[in-house]
């Protein structure tokens, strides 16, 4: 095992999911579950990236818009987001995503920091990218993606 | 029974739960004598018994506990073995004190109860020397000799006794004391060692004869027993008071913690009640409708009740403040009474909890600020002794507390000032708020009134805590005062914090919920009505409602959304907060319904508008409005129509550049113009409801006698005809009202008040141009005085040294504004 991360196993499942033609990824032991047509309602005067409250089985849950917070531009009209449920610190929050993908596995060798085109605020909530066959995974720091 | 003091009732059942521990920690501690732990157990509850029997000088009671703890205190030092003589003296002992629990149960008092018996019992278990029987023991009826006879027929003496005097004094000990008889004799049955019924409790067993039941065979003793309590419980269906049941056997212990969870799913299943109702409303099968009926019913009864399981008087926290008045007085120097009405008035454990601190500072500083030193009462002309009333009542849905005194007031002028020097608010802001709203500052962060720092308060900490702590489980508070008279701080409280009753209304295609507790009124108008009540001042808004200003707030303003009501129609929420009213306009009523509270993130939290989110019948969510920080976003002082100060423009009138004034047209053509600031209601009165008193004209408002002035008489204006309803204009200040009579109310503008011509007449200030007609400025303190001489003489009490401009400020709410 390198020095350089320790810590890091070498494998690790991502549950992945698409967003303006890129593929992300958050750890599988966040994610609770992945809802379809959810009614969301809308918040005023909340911040730009909060897109609203949802109704998780009478649990009221926030819902971030992940366009916004990796600054992309918004989902075009008629296409429905996808609700990922993720339970961070006991507390439920949901991520607005555009489709939903497989679980994968991920091995630390192919990991890399983000690169460096990445702009500002979507380089605070990447963590890095594993270099999948044919595609880039950019994996997601959901820490910070709810974070305000 | 009845008037039993809640300390007592809680002695009995402490005492009652602790017993029956105590029989098992015995019965178990025969199977192993040596075990500290139980041994410790029983002392402490046997102690704790003796103490507090002690102080309720119980003097039997002490007695055996404290015999027994002799005994107990020896054995657990190992002084003493545990023998099964011991543990018998033990089990007497706590028979014995059942039995006086049951006595005082019944009738407040020890009752017959024999407790000369047992002690010797005791007394001759803590003795190395060889036992007495024991069995014969409770026979001795003369402690001093020693008992030879046959302890069966001896058991019958005492017996007969007690049966006796536990009949005659209190009926109602007849079934507890069956009951535990027949427990007790259970326990015993199951136990290997034998052990007799004590003649302290069989005389309880009414209707048997007790010598009956040979004390030594056990296997027949609880048949015996339960037939006793059968009997027992017969007698008490026919000849007791009914429905009483003893306190043991009428309170359970439960867990806070269960009680929310249950609370937590009775909210699930009332938010479930809801969208079942809401769905069936639109089907057509009688029986599901009939079953969703059910379930309604059924949901709130069960909603009802769990709540009621966890209110409790607001007393359990009232019973500490008189000790608290008490010792502050003492320490403050004054002679203060405390006065409590409406102790019974309950509310929700958690909310009593919150409450309590908030509660007791207000206590405090009403003791240490409010009421005067007995010296200074005195010079005031009122009684030396100064009066603290605590009030809970319940009103619409929420607890109202108040804490009133009637102290020295609050001077508006001094908090004012001192919040100018606090650098808390402008001189200019200042000048624009009623003295009502000056009060509320209070309430700020960093205000302390108190001339002195004391330890007791004073140290700008306090006010703003207590109603922060208000606030946070949805209450509201606010403050009102009389200089001189006292001040009254009321609290608001929601009954419980979990399911809120609320009203859902709409705007911009968005629902929200507003909790009930801050609605006053709803007011809907029609595109024709909107047009002609709600008045565009200076670009904010008023409706006059019942001839009142009221400041609108659109939801759709604030939440800076397009509102979707294109009809011209207005619907008013009339909101109440921090002593303030408010008209939300929204674009439509849709319900009122039963919400449950969900907390929302930080990130909602931060918006300061919402106080949390909701699932309404449909399934959707909503936002609930925090009406404290929406009035707090929306009316600033400076757009705060109503609240505007009279005080400035009275003192400042001439030199103020800009003023709202009201129009009002007083026959032959002429204008006048008051500032608005004066005005406190706008009232129309039949003519026929003018009644003379010597040469003045009054008319009988509100309970009181108004002297009117017509202002076309007043400024020498050509008087049309008699009209059957006058225009009138109320004037209130110091308690006093003044109703100015006009032709007509024009309208409201904003006046250039500086554009004064010299042109002056009688009972004017001058006069402008507003709206390219020359109008003139009324002299509205000349125009009261020609009402009521009278009016600004002083009242008695109103301080003397304050400054010009608070003289004439208010210091009697508006009519309406903190009902």
């Amino acid at each position: 095992m390198s020095i350089a991360a320790p810590t890091v196993p070498h494998t690790s499942q991502l549950a992945t999911f698409w967003l303006d033609g890129d593929l992300y990824g958050v750890e599988v032991e966040h994610v609770q579950e992945v809802l379809r047509s959810q009614s969301i309602t809308r918040v005023p005067l909340a911040p730009p990236a909060v897109a609203g409250l949802i109704n998780l089985r009478g649990q009221v849950v926030t819902a971030i818009e992940l366009r916004e917070r990796l600054g992309r531009p918004a989902r075009p009209e008629g296409t429905e987001a996808v609700v990922i449920v993720v339970r961070l610190h006991g507390e439920a929050v949901s991520l607005l995503v555009d489709s939903i993908a497989d679980v994968v596995d991920v091995n630390v060798r192919d990991f890399e920091a983000p690169p460096d085109t990445l702009d500002g605020s979507a380089r605070e909530l990447i963590r890095g990218a594993y270099k999948l066959a044919g595609q880039l995974l950019l994996a997601l720091d959901v820490n910070r993606a709810v974070g305000s | 029974m009845e008037g039993l003091d809640d300390i007592v009732e809680e002695f009995l059942v402490e005492s009652h739960e602790n017993l029956d521990q105590l029989d098992q920690d015995l019965v178990a501690l025969e199977q192993d004598p040596r075990s500290r732990e139980r041994l410790s157990s029983i002392f402490r509850t046997i102690h704790t018994i003796k103490g507090t029997s002690g102080f309720l000088a119980f003097n039997r009671l002490e007695e055996v506990a404290h015999v027994g703890e002799n005994l107990l205190s020896r054995l657990r030092d190992g002084a003493l073995e545990l023998t099964p003589r011991r543990t018998d003296a033990l089990l007497q002992m706590v028979d014995c004190v059942r039995a006086l629990l049951a006595a005082i149960e019944a009738s407040g008092g020890e009752g017959g109860v024999d407790v000369a018996p047992t002690v010797v019992v005791l007394s001759a278990a803590l003795e190395e020397a060889p036992p007495v029987p024991v069995a014969a023991a409770p026979a001795a009826e003369v402690p001093a000799e020693v008992p030879a006879e046959v302890p069966a027929a001896a058991a019958k003496a005492p017996a007969k006794r007690a049966v006796r005097t536990a009949v005659s004094q209190a009926p109602a000990a007849k079934v507890p004391a069956t009951k535990a008889a027949a427990k007790k004799a259970a326990v015993a049955a199951g136990t290997p060692v034998p052990v007799q019924l004590p003649a302290a409790e069989v005389p309880l067993e009414v209707p048997m004869e007790p010598t009956t039941t040979p004390p030594t065979t056990p296997s027949v003793a609880p048949a015996a027993a339960e037939t006793a309590a059968d009997r027992g419980a017969d007698a008490e269906g026919k000849n007791q008071q009914p429905g009483r049941r003893a306190v043991a056997d009428s309170t359970i212990r439960v867990d806070v913690d269960l009680l929310d969870a249950l609370m937590l799913l009775v909210g699930e299943l009332v938010l479930t009640r809801n969208q079942i109702v809401q769905y069936v409303g639109r089907q057509t099968d009688q029986d599901l409708v009939r079953a969703s009926q059910r379930l309604n019913l059924i949901a709130s009864e069960l909603q009802e009740g769990v709540m009621k399981t966890r209110m409790q008087p607001i007393d359990h926290i009232w019973s500490k403040l008189p000790r608290v008045v008490r010792d502050l007085g003492l320490q403050c120097g004054k002679n203060v009474r405390l006065e409590m009405e409406g102790r019974e008035t309950e509310l929700d454990k958690t909310l009593l909890e919150a409450v309590k601190d908030p509660l007791t500072h207000l206590v405090r500083n009403s003791v240490d600020h409010g009421v005067e030193a007995s010296p200074a009462r005195v010079a005031a002309g009122k009684p030396a002794e100064g009066v603290l009333t605590l009030r809970a009542r319940h009103e619409s849905g929420q607890v109202v507390v108040e804490v009133a005194d009637d102290g020295a007031g609050i001077d508006p002028a001094k908090v004012g000032a001192k919040a100018v020097e606090k650098g808390l608010i402008t001189v200019d802001a200042l000048s624009r708020m009623s003295p009502a709203d000056i009060l509320q500052m209070i309430f700020l962060p960093g205000f302390s009134t108190a001339a002195a720092v004391t330890n007791v308060s004073g140290r700008g900490v306090g006010m703003d805590v207590v109603k922060t702590n208000i606030e946070s489980i949805g209450g509201t508070i606010e403050v009102e005062s009389v200089p001189g008279r006292g001040t009254c701080t009321r609290l608001r409280i929601p009954l419980t914090l979990a399911i809120v009753p609320a009203l859902t209304i709409e705007c911009a295609g968005d629902r929200y919920a507003i909790p009930q507790i801050s609605l006053q009124e709803l007011v809907a108008l029609d595109a024709e009505k909107a047009a002609a009540a709600v008045e565009e001042v200076g670009g904010a808004s008023v409706y006059r409602l019942r001839g009142e200003l009221l400041p609108l707030v659109r939801l759709a303003d604030v939440l800076g959304l397009p509102s979707d009501r294109h009809d011209g129609h207005v619907v008013i929420a009339v909101l109440r907060s921090e002593g303030r009213r408010f008209g939300l306009v929204v674009d439509r009523v849709i319900n009122t319904e039963e919400i449950v509270v969900k907390a929302v993130g930080g990130q909602m939290k931060a918006i300061g508008l919402y106080s949390g989110a909701t699932v309404l019948g449909d399934g959707a969510v909503a936002l609930i409005l925090d009406v404290q920080a929406l009035a707090r976003r929306a009316l600033r002082p400076e757009t705060a129509e109503r609240q505007e100060s009279r005080m400035a423009v009275m003192a400042t009138s001439t030199v103020a550049e800009r003023q709202r004034m009201l129009l009002a047209a007083i026959g032959g053509g002429r204008r006048v113009a008051i500032p608005l600031d004066t005005v406190t209601r706008l009232e129309q009165v039949r003519s026929e409801k003018v009644e003379r008193v010597g040469s003045r004209e009054v008319v009988q408002y509100r309970g009181a006698i108004l002297p009117i002035v017509r202002l076309d008489r007043h400024l020498g204006a050509f008087g049309g005809d008699e009209r059957e309803v006058l225009e009138v204009i109320v004037y209130a200040d110091h308690g006093r009202s003044v109703a100015i009579v006009v032709e007509e109310i024009l309208d409201i503008v904003d006046g250039e008040a500086n554009v004064h011509s010299d042109i002056n007449d009688l009972g004017l200030l001058g006069s402008t141009v507003i709206g390219d007609r020359v109008t003139e400025l009324l002299d509205v303190r000349a125009a009261i005085l020609a009402a009521d001489p009278a009016f600004y003489s002083p009242a008695p009490g109103t301080p003397a040294g304050l400054s010009p401009a608070f003289a004439f400020a208010g210091t009697v709410p508006l009519p309406g504004g903190l009902t």
